[in-house]
């Protein structure tokens, strides 16, 4: 791949540019601009209190950024700028998803119940806004059916179709992380928003859930930002790297560009010898890994 | 021994600490109450102290103390202790599947019985005298019923705690007296339009406090509905102030036959009849039941739809909400709307039946009977609501009929007087043990495979 042709640059779904976010006297995001390539799987890093889930917020609407334009690009080849948007609407209409790094399901509902609120618009649609569905009248049916259809195949691929019509809050811990992935999947995103997915997994959880995130982009097309510190799957997966430090890019790249990168390098060094030590011992085996494959 | 001892064990009972406990006890008993009430002085008529030994009386009431210890300690704490074990422990599947199969057994034998209800009155104490338990117990708790029923809409699905419910009970009641008197509209086409106001009224509510959350939304809320009564109170010109509005219509059988007794279409006239109210309470018991009915009806079908889901899942967690594109201003908007909606039916059905309506109906004790019934019969649950309404509304009707109260305290004693003071000890009651109401599990709206009861402890309440 060269420097010139680079996927997030001629065709970006997403495209962040001069993003400032401001609270009081703090500067959380500093003149930040990235691209997400379409079909990416983009890794957004960084020392703790970068600011990468702020970034998150401002892109899915849960902020409004200071300064800055964020244009996104769904398939239909529509543009929103999400700078403008309310939070629902950015997920309704500029087809952004994302999940919590602290997991938000709906516990008390079932399984089968978390997805189908995710098909909230298109059902609220087929149920003639409620009017038509409470007297009975319409497709709303069909359409119902077809939402459990579709829930029935994201429950097949995380694994949990056995447990369709138990309480979301009854799951052990990783069920849940990949419970989440599902229910955002079902809101039919262009681009998947995922903070911190393998945050508490174990490592089998965890290659896991790159097989599951490799699969949502090859079988739906849907481009992924994920914030994560679990290099494994950062290396292991993401086609384009995005470091944050202290609210500022320092570096952007595919992995192996951003491995090398003396900036990257310091961040985490700057952090805790220990950290460094064990963040560099990863990234040895991954991309040594790599390299002995290739 | 040994084995008797195992035994015991096995049965939960431990005798032998049991009586250790109690003999302490009475001996720690004898040795306060020993001086405390075995001795006493006494002046004797040279006005000299004497010491008279009642050491008896203590020893006797020690006895008592450590009886009553051994009591304890062998068949109260173990069976408080076991109970604290099993509800500690979440109620397994098999449990909450039979005790679902329970009330929807319920459910289909209760129903059976409201309709059957006021004929079985009538043949067992007559007309005339059916009028108290149909009108009194019958309407009087199926119009709380409906009540919980709508705001537990609000506050049971979408988790919007409204403290000021009866402003929409009022708006309903007012719009039925006024416009039927200065318009001469009749019921039935009223009803709806009554309906409708409330709901305008709950959306013009909701625009501006629904921003708020738990604490902040209960006080604007519950400001509203003193709000709506301190206008009615005072704007004389509209509401008649708090003389209230009297003669108002009663309700017709759909125009055919009428209930009042000028009237040449006459109910009771028309059948030749005995000229009795008691026609009239029973036609309004199944016009209240349908109403309830239709309530619960439309309650049943909203949660199977997206917009009971949203509220739903609004319920537990608004932010998961707003991430997956449900506009949480309107989904709670409806609710606010529907519940106001359902509160607007039960008012104007309120104002037919008395025929008098005053701002003394509408203080902020109803809002909190509403509410109580609501978080008594378990947030969501349609039956639950039901049996709360029937245990709140006719236990107070009931403490009128204990007359003969007043040959134990006299004929001044009037049991109704206790009634906020019974009603206060059976919500610390029922906190204490069913903290989560009579019916706290869920049923799901939809399932793939089977239909699974959720376990009341999974399910959030609701943070405003």
């Amino acid at each position: 791949m060269t420097t010139s042709l680079r996927n997030w640059d001629s065709d970006p779904v997403l495209a962040v540019e001069h993003l400032t976010m401001r609270f009081g006297g703090l500067v959380a995001v500093n003149d930040l601009s990235f691209s997400v390539g379409r079909g990416d799987i983009t890794a957004l890093i960084g020392p703790n209190g970068a600011g990468k889930t702020t970034v998150f917020n401002c892109i899915t609407g849960f902020y409004k950024p200071t300064t800055g334009m964020m244009s996104m690009r769904p398939r239909d080849g529509s543009l929103h700028l999400l700078e403008r948007m309310p939070d629902f609407v950015v997920a309704r209409k500029a087809k952004v998803a994302r999940t919590f790094q602290n997991i938000r399901l709906f516990s008390g509902m079932t399984l089968l119940e978390n997805l189908l609120v995710a098909q909230h618009n298109p059902l609220m649609i087929a149920s003639g806004m409620t009017f038509l569905g409470v007297l009975g009248i319409g497709g709303y049916k069909t359409k119902e059916r077809e939402a459990i259809e579709r829930a029935r195949y994201w429950l097949d691929k995380i694994g949990l179709i056995g447990r369709a019509d138990d309480p979301a809050g009854d799951l052990p811990y990783g069920a849940q992380r990949r419970l989440e992935i599902a229910r955002a999947m079902c809101t039919g995103p262009d681009l998947l928003c995922l903070d911190e997915p393998a945050a508490g997994l174990n490592p089998r959880e965890s290659a896991e859930l790159n097989a599951l995130l490799l699969s949502i982009r090859k079988d739906d097309g849907t481009s992924i930002l994920l914030i994560e510190h679990d290099m494994s799957v950062v290396m292991g997966i993401s086609d384009h790297v995005v470091v944050l430090e202290y609210g500022t890019k320092i570096a952007d790249g595919t992995p192996t560009e951003t491995r090398n990168d003396p900036r990257v390098i310091a961040a985490y060094l700057g952090v805790d010898d220990e950290e460094v030590e064990e963040i560099e011992q990863e990234l040895d085996v991954v991309t040594g890994s790599e390299e002995g494959r290739a | 021994m040994n084995s008797a001892v195992k035994t015991n064990e096995r049965a939960g009972i431990d005798f032998g600490r049991a009586l250790k406990d109690g003999v302490i006890v009475g001996i720690i008993a004898f040795a306060l109450l020993g001086p405390l009430v075995g001795l006493k002085t006494e002046q004797n008529m040279s006005n000299e102290l004497i010491v008279q030994n009642r050491l008896g009386l203590a020893a006797i009431l020690s006895v008592i103390v450590g009886v009553g210890r051994f009591l304890l300690s062998a068949f109260i704490y173990p069976r408080i202790a076991a109970r604290g074990n099993r509800s500690k422990a979440a109620a397994t599947l098999a449990e909450l599947e039979a005790r679902a199969k329970l009330t929807q057994g319920l459910s289909i034998v209760g129903l059976i019985f409201l309709f059957v209800y006021p004929l079985l009155i009538i043949s067992l104490f007559g007309v005339q005298g059916s009028i108290k338990w149909v009108d009194n117990y019958g309407v009087q708790i199926l119009i709380y019923v409906m009540l919980g029923w709508g705001l537990n809409i609000v506050i049971g699905l979408a988790g919007l705690l409204d403290l000021g419910y009866v402003a929409f009970y009022a708006v309903g009641a007012y719009s039925y007296s006024l416009l039927a008197i200065n318009f001469h509209l009749s019921f039935w086409v009223l009803l709806p339009i009554a309906g409708m106001l409330a709901a305008f009224w709950g959306i013009i509510l909701g625009f501006p406090v629904l921003r708020l959350r738990g604490d902040y939304l209960a006080i604007v809320t519950l400001a509203f509905g003193e709000i709506i009564r301190l206008v009615l109170i005072n704007w004389k010109a509209f509401s008649g102030g708090s003389a209230g509005i009297s003669s108002i219509p009663k309700v017709t059988m759909f125009g055919i036959y009428s209930f009042d007794v000028s009237a040449p279409n006459n109910f009771a006239k028309a059948f030749h009849l005995a000229a009795s109210s008691a026609y009239y309470k029973v036609f309004l018991y199944y016009i209240i039941l349908m109403l309830a009915l239709l309530t619960a009806f439309i309650t049943l079908r909203l949660r199977r739809l997206p917009i009971g889901r949203a509220w739903e899942a609004l319920r537990e967690d608004e932010v998961a909400c707003r991430s997956l594109g449900i506009n949480t201003t309107n989904t709670k908007l409806t609710a606010f709307a529907i519940g106001a909606m359902f509160g607007g039916f039960a008012g104007s059905f309120f104002a037919a039946r008395q025929g008098f309506v005053s701002p003394e109906s509408f203080v902020f004790m109803e809002s909190a009977v509403i509410v109580a019934i609501v978080v008594l019969g378990g947030m969501g649950s349609m039956i639950g609501v039901a049996l709360a309404a029937v245990a709140m509304i006719g236990g107070t009707e009931l403490l009128r009929e204990l007359d003969f109260l007043k040959a134990v305290f006299g004929n001044d004693f009037n049991p109704d007087q206790y009634r906020m003071l019974i009603f206060g000890l059976a919500m610390v009651g029922i906190m204490v043990w069913k903290p989560r109401g009579f019916v706290s599990a869920r049923q799901p709206t939809a399932f793939l495979f089977k239909r699974k009861t959720v376990s009341g402890d999974l399910v959030k309440e609701g943070h405003g």
